[in-house]
């Protein structure tokens, strides 16, 4: 067979829903990856609910445990997942190829949105799905908002895996976004309500993105009611860390 | 011999600085300065040079990959930097370190990459004339260097482009995978695809390149065909002749006093091994072959060698390493 020589891109639409089922199924394969997304957050909602942490805050355990076991999904996959194989890609020159290819810079950071989207999507159903058995009641008026706040959440951790991963070597991408997936997710306010976490921490967590997604999923998913105070920290957040990615990132 | 047709590439007093580097105080690098080239289509253009020459970092900003700090480039007649899509359609490129993720299957990957483009390449015969089907379900990271290179070959080629850049891609070839990927360089390249490739193996620019530039500290010092290289130094008035060097092998401790021109440099590297290096004439090596016969002396083996386009890179970048 001659080929003839010389091509068209493929739409780009195509060519970001490629980058984003590639990087779905990328995500999906790496077992590390899953015990993150799936494996730890059902273990602590199974945790808070058979003990006392999340007693007397006015709604039942399971009540107050599951919209902060979500924005602890939308942490693991944007932040700490993303974040991670991002760096690993950069490292292995897979990013500069890619952006030969017609996919491009722009095509690349879409496919990436798009797959931790795709992966939370199923996380919230597994998630949501157990925690129904468990005895889940929430308010009805808390889906909508909620499910715009957890793209929202997954919008500014995405921004800030990227910032690490384009900006230190991928070791170094490994420890800081486990590590802060664990500091976070244990005194960021994002399982743990600020007001059962130490006075210094109470402070500081609702400016924090973990705070901010975990205080706004359980006033939505609690009363149906929205926080604006939070979901501005989140957008402040989604800026800043998008706009620092933007400047920073070192695509080699 | 520079075709009249529009180039695939053209790069005109380019400049690349980098840093602030922290090991020269804070100071800019200029790792690229001043230089120019003209690559055409259905022609092998090589940048030949030492490691940390400049090659990789010219075709890069030729690629859109790094920014110029001056100069300009024409990528099929488009700027690299502001390009779009359908530029990066027509081009293919080969990273030096490949740029495939460890953990993709070679047919997966690409399949992936095929579906970026409107009319790729199809993958199985892709697959096939590169031998990857030998090693379609191991995983890039559990490939050896050879396969790992005809993979990035291939990932390179599945857009069907009408340039193809490749960043040393003999590295890490075994003799077979070179075979089967410098036959298919040239058959596309009679297809009239521009590749432009660089090396710092004198051996690829001789093989596979109608037209080599030679790179040195940032900036191209000669350029020519390899048969015009080969000529260099060889100005027509010039006086010069052509170095050749007559290799044999034979008793050691033998002496030659006398026996060729003053100007003739006569050196036994090992024991019994003998190197004369000039101008030699066909009186020299009769005054030799006379001179063995005059005392029996019969040699185990012995070889002409013309210059190399090795002599020739040597002679232009200098011979200290850099």
């Amino acid at each position: 067979m001659t080929p003839v020589l010389g091509s068209a891109p493929a739409p780009l639409p195509r060519r970001i829903l490629l980058q984003g089922k590639y990087e779905t199924v990328a995500m999906l394969r790496n077992g590390e990856q899953l015990i993150l997304a799936v494996v730890l957050p059902l273990l602590a909602m199974v945790g808070l609910t058979v003990t006392p942490l999340l007693d007397g805050l006015g709604a039942s355990r399971i009540d107050v445990a599951v919209p902060g076991i979500l924005a602890l999904c939308a942490m693991s996959t944007a932040f700490t997942g993303q974040g991670i194989s991002t760096g690993f890609d950069r490292r292995y020159g897979v990013l500069r190829f890619l952006s030969t290819t017609p996919l491009g810079r722009t095509g690349l950071v879409a496919g990436k949105i798009l797959a931790v989207l795709a992966v939370l999507l199923l996380q919230v159903l597994v998630v949501t799905a157990v925690a129904l058995m468990l005895g889940w009641r929430p308010d009805p008026l808390g889906w909508l908002p909620g499910l715009a706040l957890l793209v929202l959440g997954a919008a500014a951790f995405t921004a800030l895996g990227l910032l690490v991963a384009g900006t230190v070597r991928p070791e170094a991408t490994l420890a800081i976004t486990n590590l802060l997936w664990i500091l976070l997710g244990a005194l960021g306010g994002i399982v743990i309500p600020a007001e059962r976490l130490p006075a210094l921490a109470e402070a500081v967590v609702h400016f924090l993105p973990s705070g901010a997604l975990g205080q706004a999923l359980r006033d939505a998913f609690l009363h149906g009611s929205i926080n604006t105070g939070a979901v501005l920290v989140l957008l402040l957040w989604t800026a800043i860390a998008g706009g620092a990615a933007t400047r920073w990132f070192k695509w080699n | 011999m520079r075709s009249p047709e529009s180039p695939v590439l053209s790069i005109s007093g380019l400049v690349k600085d980098v840093g602030p580097l922290p090991t020269l105080d804070g100071k800019m690098l200029r790792v690229v300065s001043d230089l120019s080239l003209v690559a055409e289509r259905g022609q092998v253009t090589a940048l030949l040079g030492a490691n940390g020459a400049g090659k990789t970092t010219t075709i890069e900003c030729a690629q859109g990959l790094q920014r110029r700090t001056a100069g300009s480039i024409s990528l099929l007649g488009q700027d690299p930097d502001t390009a779009g899509a359908a530029l990066r359609a027509r081009v293919g490129v080969m990273l030096q370190d490949g740029g495939l993720p460890p953990s993709a299957r070679p047919v997966p990957l690409l399949k992936h990459i095929a579906g970026m483009y409107q009319d790729p390449w199809p993958v199985e015969d892709l697959i096939r004339r590169l031998g990857i089907d030998t090693f379609s379900r191991t995983s890039v990271r559990r490939l050896s260097g050879g396969q790992r290179q005809r993979l990035a070959l291939a990932a390179a080629l599945v857009g069907n482009p009408e340039v193809l850049f490749l960043d040393e891609p003999s590295a890490g070839l075994d003799p077979q995978s070179r075979q089967m990927v410098f036959g298919l360089i040239s058959e596309l390249r009679d297809r009239g695809m521009g590749i432009i490739l660089t090396t710092h193996l004198m051996d690829d620019a001789q093989r596979l390149a109608d037209y080599v530039y030679i790179i040195d500290a940032g900036h191209n010092v000669a350029e020519g065909t390899v048969a015009q290289l080969l000529q260099h130094e060889l100005q027509p008035g010039s006086g010069q002749q052509r170095v050749r060097t007559l290799l044999f092998e034979a008793e050691p401790g033998l002496d030659f006093t006398g026996v060729l021109p003053d100007a003739v440099r006569v050196s036994e590297a090992r024991a019994g091994s003998y190197a004369a290096t000039g101008a030699l004439t066909p009186a020299d090596l009769a005054a030799v072959t006379a001179w063995w016969a005059a005392r029996g002396i019969m040699p185990t083996s012995m070889s002409l060698e013309a210059r190399s386009l090795e002599d020739v890179f040597l002679d232009i970048s200098g011979r200290e390493i850099r």
